[in-house]
């Protein structure tokens, strides 16, 4: 909401400057955005009248003109078309100042002197567009300075207001909260009701009372449309951002400002027997103002004759019953229309109208008889005609009420931890609006006509809070719960995890968690969730992995020149379920490049097992279960280097390297090893079991075990436990051999076992007949070799 | 006795000219060893006659004493050198880079502002509580006091799924989620990724929110103000100006935005606070009655507070970060520079 601050002072004539105004409405919840200038800040430019226009002798379209500046005749040298006898324009004498830039001195156009310069509204910064000279009234007081003729200088307070407020959608409003807020009262604007001149009616039915419970109107005929709107109506307008049309729409506009009340003018000949209040037909159609054709359906309210809809009802009139030049009745619209009914429907045809605005959030539903004499008087006064009687038509069951609020005093100071003087509170609810009663717990308010926003205790809470001052209120901190956080020592924070992959020389990234519909493909069997309106086509669907974010990271600093990359991310992932959509947290990590950071000397380039060791690493911080790799495929990795992770018997996540297809298609040369684990079982650790320590010493042996070249590390490993002997202690892999001194497509473990008994020291003969029992199993479930 | 002498001049002078540990151990063979000079006088010493045999004895053993003394000094020089030089081969060059036992990588700046907020708040007896970020419309905007034609939903522009699910616009489901679960007192923060449909020079669609509620007995706006400025006071590591503006939020009344003296030019008007002084930094207000009625909380009973913010927002104050979309694009030169501990 734009507004005049010398409209506003006009009604709440307060002292303050913008600043004041400013911040005395900003701290009580009217967020003034920036004050606007209206006009260039000029000097000495007068209203002044042109008496001669003669042609110039040396160009065409220059004029010699005498004009009067109240005191005498100047010549002046002009080239707008416009300039004639008889017009009053706005005249910068010499040594006025336009802008900062712009100095008006006595000049010689083409051989002839000038003395001052007869002005446009736009050198003047009081239009956009150059329109040849400004025209000012015929009654404009010749001699007088163009400031105080135009109430300048002023500025305009540019309000952003919450949805609750609109109430302050106009001038008076606006005043009205100044009123409260500052020094000045506020003296709302006259209105005397305009007498019948004619008996022209039209009669109106209110078929949905519930969405338009009161519809005032009136029929003034023999209008003039084609008058001008005055010059300090326009100023109004165009000071709250809104441009002059012809006079009928300026007049309903400025009543709108001036008063909150969005209007509407018909052209009374276009209308069909009366008004009918009404939900639209199924697949209706309207023509709007703004000449596009909407479909309609039954939950839009429209203003309709007896043969069709004319106007969509608190949004925008149609174009077919519009006023046009040769509009010679006018029928006036003042509505009350139920919010509810008007929300949301502007937005449905891609609009956005100052109507619909005000309509969403709240029209005072006392207001549209005055709003409608208002806007009688002004239209006879511009444009002449004869009003015929006012018509209400209403539906007093469907009215609202001024709701009665209970506010008590322990309650109001038990939420601002401040006990406010009784008077002092029934002032501040009564500057509100509010009719207020005092009882013994405390006051009973109506709430006025105009604030949709209250309607319960606490509303009025706020507004005392407000009215007081938000940063007079005390301040503490509250009382500390009695009450012992649990921690739960078996389940391991994320934050604990973040912190070990960061130990382990890896980079956090957010990414987003939507991702392209074409990179998640590459990754996955099915698609993810799609949103309905994804902001582009890249950012359309849920993820359901954390791949893809992780390789557009990846992409995106490789191709900066980024060589060595090991990113980690957590976050939630989207896969639909049968039985629903399961949200739940991820984690992901890329590596790519070498394996360390030096970078002075040869490194190995990072694989696999760096990879592994950064899951492994982290499920060894809290001595869960460890995890378990599988060999499997994953269709976005390389085959016989990917696995599936498993935790407790459950596959949890996949780690492996990006399959050179991918790579190629992203434009990765480097390998890349990726995983993706749910993460909560990453998290899932054991409080430990104390097991008493054996006091007798270990022993180790050393076997190497000879296997076929497609038996894995994990199947030796699972046959050795298989033995469950819990004399057996430790397996430990120490070399993996290949060559021609065991033979072909045969492979060589070489492993150290370590023995040990809670109750004894072990003796030979115990551990000899160990491992006759390990390595037998080893031969027969194995088919290995053995070397001692 | 000339002979001694010459022996002894010439052992001294072969120990002199020795450069070389070998070259000394053949100065010792030719004179000590068991054919040397020395060793053959010894021997000799059997061709006198008793009386002159101790005193040639004793000379014989002089120079020889002298002759051990001189190679084992030189013996000490030579090996001194040796080591040296070894010494000196095997020099490094001490500038060159560490090969790091332990170089850390870094936490993203939204995790590291959230995992500092989550520890401030968690030192006033908070506890971190989170939820989905697919949410339904009654977590989303029912519950907090938001129905379907409310003018407050279109501030939240919000993601749609076609089953009439909403990537959720802000982390307060997780408060309705909290109090639907749990009986007061409750005292929460709910930081998370939150989404709305806008994308600009200054929105992503995507950003992070932590938001903070207190339901208790007696909770009243000044516990909320309290807790607001000591909060911000302690996140920017200064005593600053802070205002409450009203304002206006469905899920709160009173509702307040709450304005931080600018970090940035301490209060004296600068390009990111707009010349006004102030920041803008989070909203908060008393939990609306409605909200409480949706959970089941009995507001005779309970009264409690909330507050809300960009995690973005405060980090790009903290660390002069002047464009948002940084946070989103994960280039390295960008996020190496949080590193270094919480």
């Amino acid at each position: 909401m734009k507004a005049s601050i010398a409209w506003l002072k006009s009604l709440t004539p307060t002292t303050l400057d913008a600043q004041g105004l400013v911040s005395s409405l900003t701290m009580a919840g009217l967020e003034v955005d920036a004050v606007v200038s209206i006009a260039h800040p000029f000097t000495d430019v007068v209203v002044a009248e042109v008496r001669r226009v003669e042609a110039h002798p040396e160009a065409d379209k220059l004029h010699v003109c005498q004009v009067f500046d109240g005191v005498r005749e100047w010549q002046v040298v002009c080239g707008a078309p416009n300039v004639r006898v008889g017009l009053k324009a706005p005249l910068a004498r010499v040594g006025a100042q336009l802008t900062e830039s712009v100095h008006i001195h006595t000049a010689m156009l083409r051989g002839v002197e000038s003395h001052g310069m007869l002005c446009g509204a736009d050198e003047l910064g009081l239009a956009e567009e150059r329109a040849g000279l400004m025209e000012l009234p015929g009654d404009a007081p010749v001699g007088s300075t163009l400031q105080a003729y135009l109430s300048l200088p002023d500025h305009a307070l540019d309000v952003d207001l919450t949805p609750n407020r609109g109430d302050c959608l106009s001038i008076t409003g606006l005043a009205r909260e100044l009123g409260v807020l500052t020094d000045a009262s506020f003296t709302p604007v006259s209105i005397v009701p305009v007498a019948a001149t004619s008996t022209a009616q039209l009669p109106v039915q209110l078929e949905a009372p519930s969405g338009c419970p009161k519809y005032v109107g009136r029929v003034i005929e023999h209008v003039d449309v084609t008058r001008a709107t005055p010059l300090w109506m326009v100023e109004r307008l165009r000071r709250s951002g809104i441009r002059s049309i012809d006079a009928v729409v300026d007049i309903t506009n400025y009543v709108m400002l001036e008063l909150g009340q969005p209007m509407h003018a018909f052209d009374r000949e276009q209308l069909t027997d009366g008004i009918v209040v009404r939900f639209a037909h199924p697949d209706e159609t309207l023509v709007l103002l703004d000449g596009r054709t909407v479909v309609l359906n039954e939950d839009v309210l429209v203003i309709a004759d007896h043969q069709k809809p004319l106007a969509l009802a608190g949004v925008m009139g149609g174009e077919h019953s519009g006023i046009q030049a040769a509009t010679r009745h006018v029928f006036l619209e003042s509505a009350f229309f139920d919010p509810i009914t008007i929300a949301g429907r502007a937005r449905r045809f891609g609009l956005h109208t100052d109507a619909s605005q005000r309509f969403e959030r709240g029209v005072d539903w006392a207001l549209a008889e005055q709003a409608l004499e208002r806007a009688t008087a002004l239209l006879i006064d511009v444009c002449g005609g004869n009003a015929g009687p006012t018509i209400v038509t209403e539906s007093p069951t469907h009215q609202p009420t001024r709701p009665t609020i209970r506010l008590r005093r322990a309650r109001l100071a038990q939420q601002l931890a401040l006990s406010l003087p009784d008077p002092e509170v029934t002032a501040i609810l009564e500057s509100l609006g509010m009719m207020v009663t005092q009882t013994s717990e405390g006051w009973l308010c109506e709430a006025p006509s105009w604030r949709f926003d209250l309607g319960i205790e606490q509303d009025l809470v706020e507004e005392v809070a407000r009215v007081y001052g938000y940063n007079r209120l005390p301040t503490s901190l509250p009382a500390q719960a009695i009450s012992m956080a649990a921690q739960p020592e078996a389940v391991m924070s994320v934050r604990r995890l973040k912190q070990f992959l960061v130990d382990a020389d890896c980079q956090e990234v957010v990414t987003y968690s939507f991702v392209d519909p074409a990179l998640q493909a590459m990754f996955e069997q099915e698609p993810g969730v799609r949103l309905a309106n994804p902001i582009a086509s890249n950012m359309a669907e849920m993820r359901r992995s954390m791949l893809p974010g992780l390789l557009e990271a990846c992409r995106f600093n490789v191709n900066r020149q980024v060589g060595r990359i090991r990113f980690f991310e957590t976050g939630q992932c989207f896969v639909p379920e049968a039985d629903g959509l399961n949200q739940s947290e991820r984690l992901g990590i890329v590596l790519m490049g070498a394996a360390d950071r030096t970078s002075w000397e040869a490194s190995r380039p990072v694989d696999f097992f760096d990879l592994k060791g950064l899951l492994d690493g982290i499920v060894a911080l809290h001595g869960g279960a460890q995890l378990q790799y599988a060999e499997a495929n994953h269709c976005a990795m390389a085959p016989g280097q990917t696995a599936q992770v498993v935790c407790q018997g459950q596959p949890i996540g996949w780690v492996g390297r990006l399959h050179p297809r991918l790579a190629r298609a992203l434009d990765l040369v480097k390998p890349v090893y990726l995983a993706d684990l749910s993460l909560s079982p990453l998290l899932t650790g054991a409080v430990t079991t104390f097991e008493m320590i054996s006091r007798y010493p270990s022993v180790k042996r050393d076997i190497a075990v000879v296997v076929p070249e497609d038996t894995s590390w994990g199947g030796v490993q699972a046959c050795l436990e298989s033995v469950h002997d819990e004399r057996l202690r430790a397996i430990e892999l120490f070399d993996v051999y290949r060559g021609d001194s065991i033979g072909k497509e045969l492979k060589s473990f070489a492993l150290s076992l370590t023995f040990q008994a809670k109750d004894s020291t072990l003796d030979e003969s115990e551990i000899a007949g160990l491992m006759v029992m390990i390595m037998t199993r080893l031969k027969t479930e194995l088919g290995a070799t053995i070397r001692e | 006795m000339e002979e001694l002498q010459q022996i002894l001049e010439a052992a001294l002078a072969s120990v002199e000219r020795a450069e070389t540990l070998q070259a000394l151990d053949a100065v010792r063979v030719d004179f000590l060893g068991k054919k040397g000079q020395i060793s053959q006088l010894m021997k000799g010493l059997g061709h006198l006659s008793a009386e002159e045999r101790p005193h040639a004895g004793a000379q014989i053993n002089a120079i020889r004493d002298q002759v051990i003394t001189a190679l084992e000094s030189k013996r000490d020089a030579l090996e001194t050198a040796a080591e040296a030089a070894l010494l000196a081969r095997d020099a490094i060059d001490v500038t060159l880079p560490s090969r790091p036992a332990h170089h850390p990588g870094g936490l993203h700046p939204v995790t590291r502002t959230l995992e500092r907020l989550n520890a401030l708040f968690a030192s006033l007896g908070y506890t971190v509580a989170t939820g989905p970020e697919i949410e339904d419309d009654w977590h989303n905007f029912e519950a907090l006091n938001i129905p379907a034609h409310h003018p407050a939903r279109a501030m939240h522009d919000t993601f749609y799924f076609a089953d009439g699910r909403v990537l959720r616009t802000h982390t307060s489901p997780v408060q309705i989620r909290t109090m639907v679960s749990q009986t007061p007192p409750i005292r929460i923060v709910a930081p998370g990724r939150v989404y709305r449909c806008d994308h600009d020079l200054t929105h992503t669609p995507m950003f992070h929110q932590i938001e903070g509620l207190v339901v208790d007995r007696d909770i009243s706006f000044s516990d909320l103000k309290g807790t607001i400025v000591t909060f911000l006071n302690r996140f920017f590591e200064q005593d600053l100006d802070v205002r409450f503006r009203p304002s206006y939020f469905p899920f709160t009344e009173p509702s307040a935005e709450v304005d931080v003296q600018c970090v940035m030019c301490a209060g004296q008007g600068c390009r990111v606070c707009k010349q006004t002084g102030w920041l803008e930094v989070m909203g908060c207000g008393m939990v609306h009655p409605n909200v409480f009625e949706q959970t089941g909380i009995d507001t005779d009973e309970f009264t409690g507070f909330a507050f809300g913010m960009g995690i973005e927002r405060l980090a790009m104050l903290r660390y002069g970060i002047g464009d948002l979309r940084l946070f989103y694009e994960n280039d390295i030169q960008f996020l190496n520079q949080f590193h270094g501990s919480v």
